[in-house]
């Protein structure tokens, strides 16, 4: 695995892996958007026969990531879940009787709909729209916030589309990959499941964003 | 031998003659001053004596008729006293046909001769438009006549007790068998009938007594056809063929000029002129155009040069709405219309009589296309139909040449049955789990009588079957998989939100993601990609129906338009499948292009185009039948390889990625490819290493499937041809109206899937059908392997021109068309053949 590529926002230290989270280090936090846990699951509970792999492995992910960094924090940045609650949650809830130092935060995504009690239950702090912290705002969908403009101080951190980039060969070629993507005012952290589409996104030519290819980044 | 043939004929149709029924049908045939064909005679007396079969005759001639009357006269028969009181006997004749549009005339037709005849039969439409009302009339008195679409059987066979709907029947017509074989709606059918052949054997306890009627429009392999319908009977079968030869002649419109460097679609609507008196000549023309873009651009242009056509004038193509085709349709019966722009949605049904010209604009891609495109004219028998080729670039003018002997010869196409769709399978295995449920033996004895499945193994078979019940791989415990259920070993869907979402899904036709277009004061104008929407922003202008439209928002899944005077507007691209040159064809321009310098006096198509191949040939050369030229040319672009197999786009496209794969295992090199249905071409920014020395090795027929597996392309194509698959096999679910937000958390794209299964269950059946796909029939392996294997006998010929060749301006025009505006691209054009012309 390549190590993980650092990078400095609003003098934070931050560490991007092609595992599809940024550590980071002030805090130590690990944060993560969009994991769609229980999707395969819902799939298959109205006979869509996709693979549970997947979701193993994003679990799995998610596990080794923990172990690397060795977080005291772990924020979501929405869409942890699915949809209803199902019994690939169960494994979820399973795992999280054995992590239980991780402080979990999770800002609330659209398809977070599960009952108030459940993420109780797996202590998981829920926060409904927008977490404040150390000059960093955390926001599931960056397209609802009206706090962002010019004057604001705080740098966001966003989910919600599953940015991708396309990347053009000589020769008119194509191809895409998901990525993470650092504007100016603001971030938006790639997917973290593998059952996840790309939104494809046009960045202008200063900003950073970081193609996930196979199990590295490029930077671009 | 001619005579002891009729003899033979006429003592079989004796029997018949002695019959009550054909009697009475006879008589109804000359109080309508008509005589019955001998082919029809003959598939009446066949269907006396249980036999079954396939029926070749082209339309318009009364192919409905042979099979229909041969029901009745059976069933005067068996109620000589009774025939005109017997009502209720329940289904008697199922007639599957593909089109929808046709149900209607064909019903009408059938009932005018019962009620003529005095019968108390009724007729049935059972299709995507017939009403809930009508379709409860039918489940609870099933008509003796039942017009149907494959998916409608499908439909049929998910509910309660289908069987019994069956246990009546005497005679399965399919219609338009041509068409449906070489589709997945062909292997609907298959099943279709291997079912109701099961039900009918179980029943009987003895072998089927039904009979089995294809018809069919001449293709290359009717004896296949006619074994493919019949498999699940075991029977041989019989053809029976209708002797009417159409007399069919061709005339190709030349332009005044010939540009020695042609290029594709400019040059048809220059010739606009040229059509404007044929249009005004004939009572009814009708002008086929290969893509629903060019075909909005043509009736614009028609309206604009001819402004008298104005109201006589209609456009039909698939993304219009069905209400305004079925108006065209209409007025096209009525001789209402002067003419008509039409794409391939005018290919197929009913006769339109009005029509006396045909105009095909650009390549028909095959004969068996354009002869039947050419039938659409002068429909008595005897008379002459009479079609013009108009060329979109000069180069086509060979293929009016080609397809002139082609013709002659009648070599016309095959159409290769599908084999071993597992997607088409998992659908109707879950069809059958929602009605009655189904016991895998009697199953799969069923479907090994198919021609599609006949070689399924077990293995395949259980796969299948874990699939449905279990959902492939899982984590066990943590898994609630529910699809199919085996309950004292019945398979069966009990959930009944799966059996509903099942139910909406039957069918094998998969759309673009498409969006309906509706005027702002209410009416729909047609559907249009989702892509070409999602670039327009309100107050753009596009044509569509031949109307332009302002495009004000998109709401409900709808984009809402109001009309518009606007003098300029886009015509909107359709991303359907281009039609590939058929292999006949290819054939016949190759073998054309041998006499290029030597044509025959008849051909005036090669005649003009004499100074274009001399340029040809003295920038290059101009291959003969056994010869693949190929031409390396550098130009500011970078360097270009081209060649020329003529063996249709499709081909082309994997051709270029073998040969792509095959270089880059020399050097590390990255190529783009363009291509046409003649050629392909290779473009690098260093020069390509392919000469005299490697090329019979880079273009050897040796490895061939593993270099297509491992070439770049196959997984991009794969993973195009699984979308349909996904849908078919009940991985995505199309959203449908009303439910369109609560399915949300189920929805998700082909390719993402695509990439899953790639990844975590590789051995997915239906991932590998659509490899199998991308050989069988995208890259068509066999033609790839035949191609390669005359290369390998003939003679590759490499040239190393100075500047651009009449055969590679095409392409390398198409190439640039992805990165300009049409209007930069016509002006670069023009300044390039100038520079070249010099």
């Amino acid at each position: 695995m390549q190590s993980p590529v650092p990078l400095t926002v609003q003098k934070q230290h931050l560490w991007l892996s092609a595992e599809r989270s940024v550590f980071w280090e002030e805090e130590s936090a690990l944060i993560v958007s969009d994991l769609h846990f229980g999707k395969t699951g819902h799939f298959r509970k109205s006979g869509i026969a996709v693979p549970q792999a997947v979701f193993k492995e994003d679990i799995q992910r998610l596990v080794s990531q923990i172990q690397y960094y060795r977080p005291k924090h772990l924020i979501v940045v929405g869409d942890f879940f699915h949809s209803k609650a199902n019994k690939e949650l169960d494994l979820f809830r399973k795992w999280r009787t054995d992590f239980t130092e991780i402080e979990i935060h999770l800002i609330k995504g659209n398809h977070d709909i599960l009952e108030n009690d459940w993420y109780d239950t797996c202590a998981i702090k829920l926060i409904e729209e927008t977490m404040d912290l150390r000059g960093f705002t955390f926001i599931h969908d960056i397209s609802c916030s009206t706090k962002i403009n010019e004057r604001s101080a705080s740098y966001f951190f966003s989910g919600h589309i599953h940015p991708g980039i396309r990347i053009s060969g000589a020769g008119r070629q194509t191809l895409c990959f998901p990525c993470f993507y650092f504007g100016e005012a603001y971030a938006v952290l790639p997917a973290f499941s593998r059952f996840t589409g790309i939104a494809i996104i046009e960045p202008k030519e200063d900003e950073q964003v970081f193609a996930i290819v196979k199990n590295r980044l490029v930077k671009l | 031998m001619f005579l002891a043939c009729a003899a033979t004929i006429n003592t079989i149709l004796l029997d018949l003659k002695h019959t009550i029924g054909y009697r009475i049908i006879s008589d109804w045939f000359r109080e309508k001053n008509h005589e019955a064909f001998q082919f029809q005679e003959e598939t009446w007396q066949h269907i006396l004596r249980h036999e079954s079969g396939l029926v070749n005759a082209p339309t318009g001639c009364g192919k409905t008729f042979s099979v229909f009357l041969g029901a009745l006269i059976v069933f005067i028969n068996n109620n000589s006293d009774s025939y005109k009181s017997k009502s209720k006997n329940n289904l008697q004749l199922l007639w599957i046909s593909p089109l929808r549009a046709l149900a209607k005339d064909i019903g009408r037709a059938m009932e005018e001769v019962i009620r003529e005849v005095g019968m108390k039969w009724k007729i049935g439409i059972r299709n995507g438009d017939t009403e809930l009302k009508e379709r409860e009339k039918q489940n609870r008195q099933m008509p003796e006549v039942l017009i149907i679409t494959p998916e409608s059987l499908h439909l049929l066979m998910a509910r309660k007790n289908y069987a019994d709907t069956f246990r009546t029947l005497k005679i399965i017509a399919v219609d338009e068998w041509h068409e449906l074989l070489g589709s997945k709606r062909g292997v609907q059918v298959e099943l279709a009938v291997s079912r109701i052949v099961g039900i009918n054997v179980a029943d009987t306890h003895s072998i089927s007594s039904l009979s089995i009627w294809g018809i069919s429009a001449t293709i290359g392999n009717l004896e296949e056809a006619k074994k493919v319908l019949l498999a699940p009977l075991r029977r041989e079968g019989i053809i029976v063929r209708a002797l009417i030869n159409k007399n069919i002649q061709i005339e190709s419109i030349i332009p005044d000029e010939i540009e020695n460097y042609p290029w594709a679609g400019h040059l048809g609507l220059r010739l606009i002129n040229k059509v404007i008196p044929i249009i005004q000549k004939s009572r009814t023309t009708l002008i086929f155009i290969n893509t629903r873009g060019m075909s909005e651009t043509w009736y614009q242009l028609l309206l604009k040069n001819a402004p008298d056509l104005a109201g006589a004038l209609a456009l039909h193509h698939g993304s219009i709405d069905m209400d305004l085709r079925i108006w065209v349709e209409e007025a096209l019966h009525a001789g209402k219309l002067k003419a008509v722009v039409a794409t391939a949605s005018l290919d197929l049904g009913v006769d339109f009589r009005p029509v006396e010209t045909v105009i095909q604009v650009g390549s028909p891609k095959g004969v068996a296309r354009f002869l039947q495109r050419a039938g659409r004219s002068g429909h008595q028998p005897g008379e002459v139909s009479k079609i013009y080729f108009l060329p979109t670039h000069s180069l086509e003018l060979v293929e009016a040449a080609a397809l002139k002997t082609a013709m002659e010869m009648n070599f016309i196409e095959s159409r290769q049955p599908m084999m071993l769709c597992f997607d088409v399978l998992v659908q109707y295995l879950s069809t059958l789990a929602i009605s009655d449920g189904f016991y895998p033996e009697t199953t799969l004895q069923e479907i090994r009588s198919t021609h599609c499945y006949g070689d399924i193994t077990d293995h395949e078979w259980q796969k299948i079957l874990h699939f449905i019940c279990e959902g492939g791989s899982a984590l066990q415990q943590y898994d609630e998989f529910r699809k199919v259920e085996v309950i004292n070993g019945l398979f069966k869907i009990n959930s009944r939100r799966v059996a509903m979402r099942h139910r909406l899904h039957i069918g094998t036709i998969v759309s673009d993601s498409m969006m309906k277009v509706r005027m702002m004061t209410g009416g729909y104008v047609g559907v249009i990609e989702e892509y070409f929407i999602s670039k327009l922003q309100a107050g753009d202008v596009f044509t569509l129906a031949g109307r332009k439209l302002e495009f004000v928002m998109i709401k409900d899944m709808t984009a809402l338009v109001r009309k518009s005077q606007a003098k300029k507007s886009i015509i909107p691209s359709w991303q359907g499948g281009r039609m590939p040159l058929s292999a006949n064809l290819g054939i016949m321009l190759r073998r054309k292009l041998n006499s290029a310098f030597t044509p025959h006096k008849k051909e005036i198509e090669l005649e003009v185009l004499k100074p274009l191949f001399e340029l040809q040939q003295n920038l290059s050369h101009v291959p003969s039948e056994n010869e693949l030229l190929i031409e390396q040319i550098e130009t500011p672009d970078g360097f270009h390889l081209f060649a020329y197999p003529f063996e249709g786009r499709l081909v082309h496209e994997a051709m270029a990625a073998v040969l792509a794969y095959r270089i880059s295992r020399i050097i590390p090199i990255t190529f783009s490819f363009a291509m046409n249905d003649y050629g392909f071409e290779l473009l690098s920014d260093q020069p390509i290493p392919l000469d005299d020395t490697n090329a019979y090795d880079l273009l050897s027929p040796q490895n061939l499937s593993m270099d297509i597996q491992r070439s770049v392309n196959s997984a991009e194509m794969a993973k195009r041809k699984f979308r349909d698959i996904a849908v078919i096999g009940g991985l995505i679910f199309q959203g449908y109206p009303g439910e369109y937000k609560k399915q949300r958390h189920l929805q998700s794209s082909a390719s993402l899937l695509f990439n899953v299964f790639s990844e975590y269950e590789p051995d997915n059946l239906l991932l590998r059908q659509a490899y199998h796909e991308v050989m069988e029939q995208q890259m068509e392996e066999a033609r790839l392997r035949n191609m390669l294997e005359r290369v390998r006998d003939g003679k590759i010929i490499i040239t190393f021109p100075q500047k651009l060749t009449p055969f590679c301006f095409p392409l390398k025009v198409d190439s640039m068309r992805e990165n300009f505006s049409s209007e930069q691209l016509e002006d670069r054009i023009h300044k390039m053949q100038n520079q070249l012309g010099r």
